[in-house]
């Protein structure tokens, strides 16, 4: 019984931050579920952090392997993760007004390519 | 710095990173803040791993811990780095299934992991089996997964659906064991089974060989266009998965941020799903598109003949329009026309002729992946209509100018009784003349002819869309 009483506090935790999950991301726009795939996908890279308890709790050379793994693992998932979804985020931006306006501003449009 | 006084700060810096989690989502809901939200998601991280640190620190946890964990990082995040840093946009989808796969990787590594320490300490509690054994289920089986669909998406496998004799047994069977050795292992845990503790790890073992080979025999016979749906989905296993890690080290950032992921996967699953007019059972299924479809046509009408159109013709049509509709679809994708695409319509915009474009939820790979190729080419987000927004306008636009796209504009998809049918589309056939860019006259994903094409009022150009477009571009500054 005791066991299970330990659980409730994670479960509920669990619960909740499902439901907080559904509210804040059904408002999302179909224009931004690429790149909020990708943020998502890089939020999970979290699990470097059990990578990392499990590196510290390590005491034989398989476990030293299998945290080295899942620790490099985790890191290319987090940092790779955020980085391309600020790529993809980067390009939303709005056409700056005074680019149309103005008559040297033409070609200004395509200077942010490079 | 003893561990008890750091504890309860290291504790609030992850409620603090999970809060950021949370915020960064929030902010991604509009495209004016969505930047800032994956910067304040990616600080959220960094305060976590780096509390997760302090935390190790005042553990005094061994200089081989340190050199694993901070190699491990080094390595992985350049890695990481390198590749999100030059992967071209087309390949986006391909990369986010990568990182996906070694996501679900590290997270049934980290379950393993658990699994062998708890079992030299003297057997783990069922509850902490029951969690150790689904993070490696599920992560093995997303490991796998991600990857057979990132290499579908590249071309490395067939992104046609890949069945052999048996091999829906053989799925079912690997589940059947993935299931019976975690509630093995679970019994063994309760005192119910007595397990040796060599044969329970020879049981995790077969659950984890189980669990790959059943990631790649579920996502083999799904059909190439329907990746996105799988990639989604695998993403919110992976969150799952994570949830997982974080019940078995009582860590609450893990729980909250997989949990988080789960959600936010299984939403967006559903909507791509729901887009295509099909459940997430029918695609996981898998097989469509594979040609059977094809044959059994009550598609009706395809007698009719198709008007090809040149270069100079179309030109014409789109310089003296007053509005002209864009629709890009997968052969832009292909083509990498994006940036071409652009080009005609700034040239056209600069002519006085009022261009918009027409995003189908499903155009290109993933939704809203049409937006961000788009996007890479500069042209401003707000000419980007959504399907519901842009359908009613189609019956006022001049010209519609059709890139690459195919099942989303087939007018068949309004009746019953064919592979498209109820499927959402463009009412690109409302316009009064219609242009489109093809390179062949093949058929699309859904194996059948498209109506849109015999059309009186649709005008052919049979080209690759890079090439096509380049053409009229050229054709419309010689007027």
């Amino acid at each position: 019984m005791t066991e299970l009483t330990s659980l409730l506090y994670p479960i509920t935790v669990f619960v909740l931050a499902v439901l907080i999950g559904f509210e804040v991301i059904s408002k999302v726009p179909a224009t931004l579920h690429t790149p909020l795939m990708s943020g998502a996908n890089s939020i999970h890279g979290i699990v470097l952090v059990g990578g990392m308890f499990i590196a510290a709790t390590a005491d034989s050379p398989l476990l030293y392997l299998l945290s080295f793994v899942a620790i490099v693992f985790g890191a290319a998932n987090v940092v790779g993760g955020y980085v391309v979804t600020d790529r993809m985020l980067q390009m939303f931006r709005r056409k700056p007004v005074a680019a149309k306006a103005g008559a040297d501003g033409a070609p200004g449009a395509g200077q942010a390519q490079g | 710095m003893t561990y008890e006084n750091v504890y309860p700060f290291v504790w609030l810096a992850w409620l603090a990173g999970a809060a950021c989690f949370i915020l960064g989502l929030h902010f991604m809901n509009s495209p004016a803040t969505a930047r800032n939200g994956n910067r304040l998601s990616a600080a959220g991280m960094a305060v976590a791993v780096v509390a997760t640190g302090v935390l190790l620190l005042a553990q005094g946890a061994p200089a081989l811990a340190w050199a694993i964990i901070v190699v491990g990082f080094l390595i992985g995040g350049a890695a990481g780095l390198v590749t999100a840093r030059t992967v071209p946009m087309t390949a986006m989808p391909q990369l986010v299934s990568v990182f996906n796969a070694v996501g679900g990787g590290a997270a049934a590594l980290v379950a393993i992991d658990d699994f062998i320490t708890h079992g030299e300490a003297g057997g783990a509690s069922v509850s902490t089996t029951l969690f150790v054994v689904l993070g490696v289920v599920i992560g093995s089986v997303t490991f796998s997964g991600s990857l057979v669909a990132s290499g579908k998406l590249q071309g490395i496998i067939s992104g046609k659906p890949i069945l052999f004799p048996g091999s829906r047994l053989l799925t079912v069977a690997l589940g059947l064991i993935a299931l019976f050795g975690t509630l093995g292992l679970v019994f063994s845990a309760t005192g119910t089974v007595k397990l040796d503790p060599m044969v329970a790890d020879l049981v995790l073992v077969a659950i984890i060989g189980a669990a790959l080979v059943f990631g790649i025999t579920m996502v083999l016979p799904i059909g190439g266009a329907d990746m996105p749906v799988v990639i989604s989905l695998l993403n919110a296993f992976t969150g799952t998965a994570a949830a997982m890690a974080g019940f078995v080290i009582d860590n609450p950032v893990l729980i909250i941020a997989g949990a988080l992921v789960g959600a936010s996967g299984g939403i967006l699953t559903k909507l791509m799903a729901d887009a295509m007019n099909r459940s997430i059972l029918n695609i996981m299924v898998g097989g469509f598109g594979g040609g059977d479809h094809a044959a059994g046509g009550a598609t009706g009408g395809t007698g009719g003949t198709v008007r090809q159109i040149g270069a100079d013709d179309a030109a014409i049509q789109l310089a003296y329009a007053e509005r002209v509709i864009i629709v890009p679809g997968y052969g832009l994708a292909v083509a990498q026309a994006q940036h071409a695409c652009r080009e005609l319509g700034e040239l056209l915009e600069e002519r006085g002729v009022d261009v918009k474009y027409a995003i189908h939820p499903v155009a290109g790979r993933m939704p809203g992946h049409m937006n961000v190729l788009l996007a890479e080419a500069n042209v401003p987000y707000p000419l980007l209509r959504e399907m519901d927004e842009i359908n009613p306008e189609f019956d006022r636009a001049d010209v519609v100018l059709v890139v690459g796209a195919n099942d989303v504009t087939n007018p068949a998809a309004r009746r019953p009784g064919n592979p498209v049918s109820g499927m959402p589309i463009l009412d690109v056939d409302h316009a009064r003349s219609i242009v489109v860019i093809k390179r062949g006259a093949g058929r699309g994903y859904a194996g059948i002819d498209n109506e849109l094409y015999t059309n009186p009022k649709t005008g052919m150009l049979y080209a690759d869309a890079k090439d096509g477009l380049a053409q009229l571009t050229a054709a419309v500054k010689a007027l």
